[in-house]
C-alpha cells in the first residue's frame, strides 16, 4: 500500500462518494415517485392505458442500464433533448429504477384487504382520500421491506454513470488506476465505500421498519 | 332517531352466467330488525351490499326511503359524489370488522367524521369517544387494533358506523368471526341499537338472535328469496320444505 497515492487522490475519491449518493439518493426518490404514479396510474385506469404503462415497463426492465444512458445521454441531443452528465444520468436513474419501483407499489397496493377499502367506502369516503388515508399507508409499510432492497440494488447501479463521465466513485476510482496502475487499492477504496453505504442503508431500512410496523403486529 | 326504509323490488345480481340474485323482492320497515338467512352461498351477502351499492344489482331496484341507491335511472349510474352522500347516512358491519390498523381506536371512528363529515379534528374526537363509551370501549381508544379481542374489535366497527349517525344499519355476520364467548358482548350491543329504533338488516346464523330481536326473519336459498316472516313464523312454523331441511341441520349440528 502506498499512501502518498492516497493523500494525492484522497480528496477526489471523497467527491467522488459524494456524488455516488448524490446519485443513489436523488436516483431512488424520484424513482419511487415515478414508481408510485406509475403504480397508481395501473391501478384506477381503464385497460388501454395500463397496457401502454405495461409495455413502458417490459422495454425499461428488458434492456441494460447502460443501453438506457447511452441512447438518454447521445440520442438525446438529436431529439432536443441536451443535457449535462449529472442530470442526464439521475434521469436515467430514475427511469431505470421506475418499473422496478411500480411493481413493488403494485403488488404492496394489492396486499391491502379489501375489506379495509371497502370499509372506507361504505361510510362514503371519496377515492382520493381512501388512497392517501388507507392505501397508501398501509401499502407503503408492506412495500418498505423491497423497497430498501431495491434501493440497496441501486446503489451498485450508479457506477454505470461514469461510463457518461458522470464524476462519482467509479469514474475517480478508474482514473487513479489508469494514472498510478495501482489497481488493487483503488478498487479496495471503493468496495469499503459502497460497503458502507449499503450497510447504512439496510440498517435504517430496517430501524425504520420496525417503527412503523410496531402497531401492525397480531398480538398472539 | 331518524331511521330509514329499505324496498328491494325485483333485484337481479349476475356474476358472468352465474344468477346470484333472482328477481329479490323485500321491504324493510323503517326502525325495524331484519335478519337475513340462508345457506352458505344462498347471497345473503350479496343481496346486503346491494343496499348500500358496495355490489352491483344489474337489474331492479333498491331504494333507500323511496330514493333510488346506485342509479339515477334504471341503467343510468349515478354519481360518485351523489352515492358517497347516500351511504354517509348507511352504515356496515363486516365479518371481518376491517378496521384499519394503522389507526388506534379512537382515530378509526374518527376518520370518517374528519374526512367524510368535514367535522374538525377536536370534534370529531370527542364524538368518537362518545361513541366508542356507548359500545362500552371508553378505556381501549388508544389501542391499535391488533391489540384488541375480537369482540372489541367488532365492537369499535359498530361504534366507527354509529358515529356517523346512520339511518340504516348493515351487518354482515357480525359474529361468525367471533370465539363463542365473545359473540353476547357483540350482540348486546346490537340489540341497544335496535331498542333505539335503528333500522337493522343482519346477515347472521345466530338464530336466538333472529328470534328474540328481529320483527322479520327472510330466508334465502340459491339466490331466492323464499319466505319473509315473524322470526316464529319462519324459526317454527316454517310452511317452505327448504326452510324445514335448513333448520333441521342447523339444530342437528348444535345439539350435542
Ligand atoms: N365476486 C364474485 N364472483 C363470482 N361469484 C361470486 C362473487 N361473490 C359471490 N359469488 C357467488 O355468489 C353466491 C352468493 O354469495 P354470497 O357471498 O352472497 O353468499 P352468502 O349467502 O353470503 O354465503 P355465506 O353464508 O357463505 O357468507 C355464491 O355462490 C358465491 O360463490
Ligand atoms: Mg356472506
Amino acid at each position: 500500500m502506498d499512501i502518498a497515492v492516497f493523500q494525492q487522490y484522497g480528496p477526489a475519491l471523497i467527491k467522488g462518494f459524494g456524488y455516488t449518493i448524490l446519485c443513489w439518493a436523488l436516483g431512488t426518490v424520484f424513482g419511487m415517485m415515478l414508481g408510485l404514479v406509475i403504480a397508481l396510474i395501473q391501478r384506477y385506469s381503464p385497460r388501454p392505458v395500463r397496457w401502454i404503462i405495461q409495455i413502458y415497463i417490459e422495454i425499461i426492465r428488458g434492456t441494460p442500464f447502460l443501453v438506457q444512458l447511452f441512447v438518454l445521454y447521445y440520442g438525446g441531443p438529436l431529439v432536443g433533448l441536451r443535457l449535462d452528465a449529472l442530470p442526464a444520468g439521475l434521469l436515467g436513474l430514475t427511469i431505470y429504477s421506475s418499473p422496478y419501483f411500480a411493481e413493488i407499489f403494485r403488488s404492496a397496493f394489492r396486499a391491502v384487504p379489501l375489506g379495509q377499502i371497502e370499509a372506507a367506502r361504505a361510510i362514503g369516503m371519496a377515492e382520493p382520500t381512501i388512497i392517501r388515508r388507507i392505501l397508501l399507508p398501509l401499502g407503503l409499510v408492506s412495500a418498505l421491506p423491497a423497497l430498501v432492497n431495491f434501493s440497496i440494488i441501486l446503489t451498485k447501479e450508479t457506477v454505470i454513470l461514469s461510463m457518461i463521465t458522470v464524476p462519482e466513485l467509479m469514474y475517480q476510482v478508474s482514473r487513479m488506476s489508469t494514472e498510478t496502475f495501482r489497481y488493487l487499492e483503488a478498487n479496495l477504496v471503493l468496495a469499503l465505500f459502497f460497503w458502507a453505504l449499503v450497510e447504512t442503508i439496510s440498517r435504517v431500512g430496517r430501524r425504520f421498519e420496525a417503527r412503523i410496523t410496531k402497531h401492525l403486529i397480531e398480538r398472539t | 332517531m331518524q331511521a330509514s326504509s329499505v324496498e328491494i323490488r325485483k333485484v337481479n345480481k349476475f356474476y358472468g352466467p352465474f344468477h346470484a340474485l333472482k328477481d329479490i323482492d323485500l321491504s324493510i320497515p323503517p326502525g325495524k330488525v331484519t335478519c337475513l338467512i340462508g345457506p352458505s352461498g344462498s347471497g345473503k351477502s350479496t343481496l346486503l351490499r346491494c343496499m348500500n351499492f358496495l355490489e352491483e344489482y344489474d337489474s331492479g331496484e333498491v331504494r333507500i326511503d323511496g330514493q333510488l341507491i346506485g342509479y339515477d335511472a334504471p341503467g343510468k349510474r349515478m354519481s360518485g359524489r351523489k352515492l358517497r352522500e347516500m351511504r354517509r347516512s348507511i352504515g356496515m358491519v363486516f365479518q371481518q370488522f376491517n378496521l384499519w390498523p394503522h389507526m388506534t381506536a379512537h382515530e378509526n371512528v374518527a376518520e370518517g367524521l374528519i374526512r367524510v363529515r368535514g367535522l374538525s379534528k377536536a370534534d370529531a374526537m370527542t364524538r368518537a369517544a362518545d361513541a366508542l363509551a356507548k359500545v362500552g370501549l371508553a378505556d381501549k381508544m388508544g389501542n391499535h387494533p391488533s391489540r384488541l379481542s375480537g369482540g372489541q374489535q367488532q365492537r369499535v366497527a359498530i361504534a366507527r358506523a354509529i358515529a356517523m349517525e346512520p339511518k340504516l344499519m348493515l351487518f354482515d355476520e357480525p359474529t361468525s368471526a367471533l370465539d363463542p364467548e365473545l359473540v353476547g358482548e357483540v350482540l348486546n350491543v346490537m340489540k341497544t341499537l335496535a331498542s333505539e329504533g335503528m333500522t337493522m338488516v343482519v346477515v347472521t346464523h345466530e338464530m336466538g338472535f333472529a328470534a328474540h330481536v328481529a320483527d322479520q326473519v327472510a330466508f334465502l336459498e340459491k339466490g331466492e328469496l323464499v319466505d319473509v316472516d315473524t322470526p316464529s313464523g319462519i324459526l317454527h312454523h316454517p310452511k317452505d320444505a327448504r326452510i324445514q331441511s335448513f333448520l333441521r341441520t342447523y339444530h342437528e349440528r348444535n345439539s350435542f
